[in-house]
């Protein structure tokens, strides 16, 4: 005998029906959870590996013309930062907000012995490892393990799409992924699972998996209450450019303009393997990253937040120095991170730009260990003790 | 022991030595001691085994160049997309397929430990012939010696090319597969200097494999020079690397200590009882058949604090969720979604470490989508997944847009009906969360539970019971 679906509707549709959220889960949603300064950390995950050296295009370098015959961009049509050093065409908003002042370039930052595989050094870049241990945690989720232990944080850290990354994934706390606040509170909202988590407060506490359980769904009702609330508040009226990154950027500031307590922010556009006909394709996602930015930073300036604001780029790796033989690139090593905001100590290009004189096998050798960034973020613009969540020290920079 | 006690224990056997039990069968598993349990294990899983393949000898030619090796540089922009498009699509076959023998086969011994080595021995690669390939030499030797083990991934075409062992030559060494050999495979950090990698590396210049993907040992690239490995110098191969690492104790004890933690216990390591697994395996000339006899034989298999705390993998959840409810999915390839939406696709492990486990399954997305599951299965919801981030292998060249697939599913309500037929009906949910859970079901919990099913006929009360029970953090243990 086999039972039809209609009889499982009724069943589903039970546990969606309330739209009650017990008292004990608002006590998360307190306005002073997080003492971090109104800071904001905007992470832009360009994935795929970016062409950096097409991206701050070297105009004045004979080499990379040379190893460039049907890539390198043309100095007449990059836009200029300096006389050595243009932006692709694509970056025009960028190009704007370079010259009054909002942008930061750090070139060649990478790390020793670098992997060209995606995901190996992708997961470098998350877990902040040396490149030959394998770490289960990322450098934001360990610092939410340290900031969140003691304190209620309704939803630090938000990753803007379908599953947390392992860069917001700590020993204990772990990042919210959502697409938009709407969709996760549509997830969450269920008198059953109300009522049912709340049972978690009347047994004993402890690091067991059953508690641990407890707390994760209790705090996923929570902070899907609270991040839809935020987003109600002050919704952006700016206009987005209806792209998958504008939206993403779209979400980012109704909750930042409706005080959410949450931190870090975390996006992603790609894919920037340009191993085939790159021109159209790098156009393409530059394009789209350039628009969002733009919109981002027009929106946040008109509300007066932009100075709260720090947006960083990074991608896993750079591209080979040489074009390929399909008009791409291949897997590189080094390359540039972007920082964008009204809170800059330093803007304009940070550091020297990449040496093609002096490679290695073909590729960009790294000046600027990726790990001194996520320091300088921590320390300077997060507030928070370094050396714990990296594993050491590393030397701080100034740009913030 | 009363008998709730007693068939709680079986269940643990069933869900650490598999997927849990098979509703279908559960009217005679029931009625086994655990020491029988795990003989019928050990016996139905010593079984010839039959290769999962899908690939046809006309495929496996076209992707090798029958014979002829194509090189991929040689192949336009257009026909290497195809190739590739074509080997994803035949390695989602190969993952379906795999887990419906993870469902459906008596043997769930050896699945539930070729899982163990598909995460052991992590691999990702392009190539479905040598992932496949691959998968078989796991599953040939999941429960034969550790020995024959190593050395057949070590010689796999998938893990040579997935650590660049291609790239190892005399001239210039390239120390990826060494290093991954001693620090994963083997030996585990700490137990080697990187001197012995370096030389390692040596000895494992010239492991290659040809065209069609079988080991080939390429004299001229290989360094003939003397090494020193561990205390030993002399001329050597990568065999008597392996011979090496093999020969260390400690290769043992590694073993036994990662599978004493995917098997019982994730957090509580006793250092004594593991060792002693350890040196027993290595004595025993790395059988692992027994060492998996004297971790579930051992009385401390059944202490409280190993049982029901061990978080469920994402595929060890719906394996299990569809043996204790048998299920027929309109569309099968939901499930690739699904594994992705869990955080757990097999064949694609995050990296060469294979998956981190325990706590690091959960965040608060995938523990809502876990507790949504029964229900999106009952009432035929959407699971709507970004397909994604992997650049590994779409190459820049990802379908762009969304994948939305429809979870639609009959559920097959029967065995369950007739599996607790005897039971009286104010007994249903208090029987059902025994059969379902590992974790002693508590009162007030199941109070909450009472208030949100159907108390209507008996048909209705199994079925909402069943759905809300698995609609639960105590399902995700076990």
């Amino acid at each position: 005998m086999l039972i039809k679906r209609r009889t499982f509707l009724k069943t589903a549709s039970l546990a969606a029906a309330s739209l009650w959220v017990p008292r004990f889960l608002q006590a998360y949603a307190r306005p002073d959870a997080l003492p971090m300064g109104g800071k904001i950390l905007v992470v832009v995950q360009l994935s795929g590996g970016n062409d950096g050296l097409n991206t701050v295009v070297p105009i004045r370098n004979d080499i990379y013309y040379r190893e460039r015959p049907r890539l390198a961009i043309k100095a007449d049509r990059a836009l200029r930062l300096t006389d050595e050093a243009a932006l692709h065409p694509a970056l025009s908003g960028l190009h704007r907000l370079y010259h009054s002042g909002d942008v930061a370039v750090l070139h060649n930052v990478g790390y020793p012995n670098p992997d060209r595989s995606h995901f190996r050094s992708m997961d470098i870049w998350h877990s902040a490892s040396p490149a030959h241990e394998y770490w289960s945690t990322g450098w934001l989720g360990r610092y939410l393990d340290a900031q969140c232990s003691q304190k209620p944080c309704p939803a630090p850290a938000i990753e803007v799409g379908d599953a947390v990354g392992l860069a917001l994934r700590g020993q204990r706390r772990k990042g919210l992924a959502l697409r938009t606040p709407a969709e996760l509170r549509a997830t969450t909202r269920s008198a059953y699972f109300a009522e049912y988590a709340a049972t978690g407060a009347a047994h004993a506490a402890g690091e067991a998996p059953i508690n641990y359980l407890y707390k994760t769904m209790t705090e996923a009702i929570a902070s899907a209450e609270y991040i839809f609330e935020k987003s109600q508040v002050k919704p952006t009226s700016f206009n987005y450019p209806d792209t998958p990154l504008g939206r993403q950027f779209s979400t980012v500031a109704s909750l930042i303009l409706g005080d959410a307590d949450t931190v870090i922010y975390y996006l992603s556009l790609g894919s920037f393997d340009t191993h085939i006909n790159q021109p159209l394709q790098h156009q393409r996602l530059l394009g789209e990253l350039d628009a969002a930015l733009s919109a981002f930073a027009a929106d946040l300036k008109a509300q007066g937040r932009w100075n709260d604001v720090l947006v960083v780029t990074f991608s896993e790796f750079g591209r080979r120095v040489a074009q390929n033989a399909s008009g791409g690139t291949d897997h590189g090593t080094a390359n540039q991170m972007f920082f964008l905001g009204g809170g800059l100590r330093q803007a304009g290009l940070l550091n020297e730009l990449p040496d093609l004189n002096h490679l290695d096998q073909g590729d960009l050798k790294f000046s600027v260990d990726f790990r001194q960034v996520y320091a300088t973020l921590l320390e300077r613009w997060l507030n928070a003790d370094s050396a714990p969540i990296l594993g050491q020290s590393f030397p701080l920079l100034s740009f913030v | 022991m009363n008998p709730t006690d007693a068939q709680r224990r079986l269940k643990h056997l069933l869900w650490r030595a598999g997927f849990g039990p098979a509703v279908v069968d559960w009217p005679k598993t029931r009625q086994r001691s655990p020491q029988e349990a795990w003989q019928g294990l050990r016996r139905l899983s010593a079984e010839d085994i039959g290769e999962l393949y899908v690939t046809s000898d006309v495929i496996r030619g076209l992707f090798m160049g029958a014979g002829e090796f194509v090189r991929v540089e040689d192949l336009t922009p257009e026909e290497r997309r195809e190739r590739r498009e074509q080997s994803r699509d035949l390695m989602q076959s190969l993952n379906l397929m795999w887990l419906e023998e993870m469902v459906y086969t008596q043997a769930q011994l050896r699945e539930k430990t070729a899982l163990f080595w598909h995460g052991h021995f992590a691999s990702r690669n392009l190539n479905i012939v040598f992932q496949q390939d691959l998968l078989h030499v796991i599953r040939t030797h999941a429960l034969g010696h550790f020995g024959d083990l190593l050395r057949a991934v070590s010689k796999s075409a998938a893990m040579l090319a997935f650590l660049n062992n291609q790239q190892n030559r005399k001239e210039k060494p390239n120390e990826n597969f060494a290093r991954e050999v001693m620090e994963l495979f083997t030996l585990g950090r700490g137990h080697y200097t990187e001197m012995d990698i370096k030389e390692a590396a040596r000895a494992f210049t010239g492991w290659g494999f040809n065209a069609k993907g079988e080991f080939v040992f390429r004299q001229n690239q290989h360094d003939r020079g003397t090494k020193t490995i561990l205390g030993h110098t002399g001329r050597f191969d990568g065999d008597d690397v392996l011979d090496i690492l093999l020969e260390q104790r400690q290769t043992a004890r590694f073993i036994a200590r990662k599978m004493y933690r995917f098997f019982v216990n994730e957090d509580f390591v006793p250092e004594e009882r593991v060792q002693a697994l350890g040196d027993r395996f290595y004595d025993s000339g790395y059988d692992i058949g027994s060492l998996l006899d004297d971790i579930f034989t051992a009385e401390w298999f059944y202490d409280e604090e190993n049982m029901g705390n061990q978080i469920k993998s994402p595929v060890v959840l719906w394996v299990g969720l569809r043996r204790s409810l048998p299920i027929t999915l309109d569309d099968p390839e939901a499930q690739l979604l699904l594994q992705r939406a869990l955080g757990q696709v097999l064949f694609h492990p995050p990296n060469v470490a294979g998956w981190p486990g325990g706590r690091s399954w959960l965040d608060t997305t995938s523990l809502m989508l876990r507790l949504r599951l029964p229900h999106l299965l009952a009432a035929g919801g959407d699971l709507d997944v970004s397909p994604g981030d992997d650049d590994d292998i779409a190459m820049g060249q990802s379908r762009a847009g969304r994948l939305r697939r429809r979870l639609t599913a009959e559920l097959h309500w029967e065995p369950l009906f007739q599996a607790f037929a005897e039971v009286p009906t104010e007994e249903l949910l208090p029987t059902l969360a025994h059969f379902l859970w590992q974790t002693p079901a508590q009162e007030d919990r199941l109070a909450v539970v009472r208030r949100h099913i159907h108390t209507g006929t008996r048909e209705q009360l199994l079925q909402s019971a069943t759905l809300q029970l698995m609609a639960t953090p105590e399902y995700q243990l076990c």
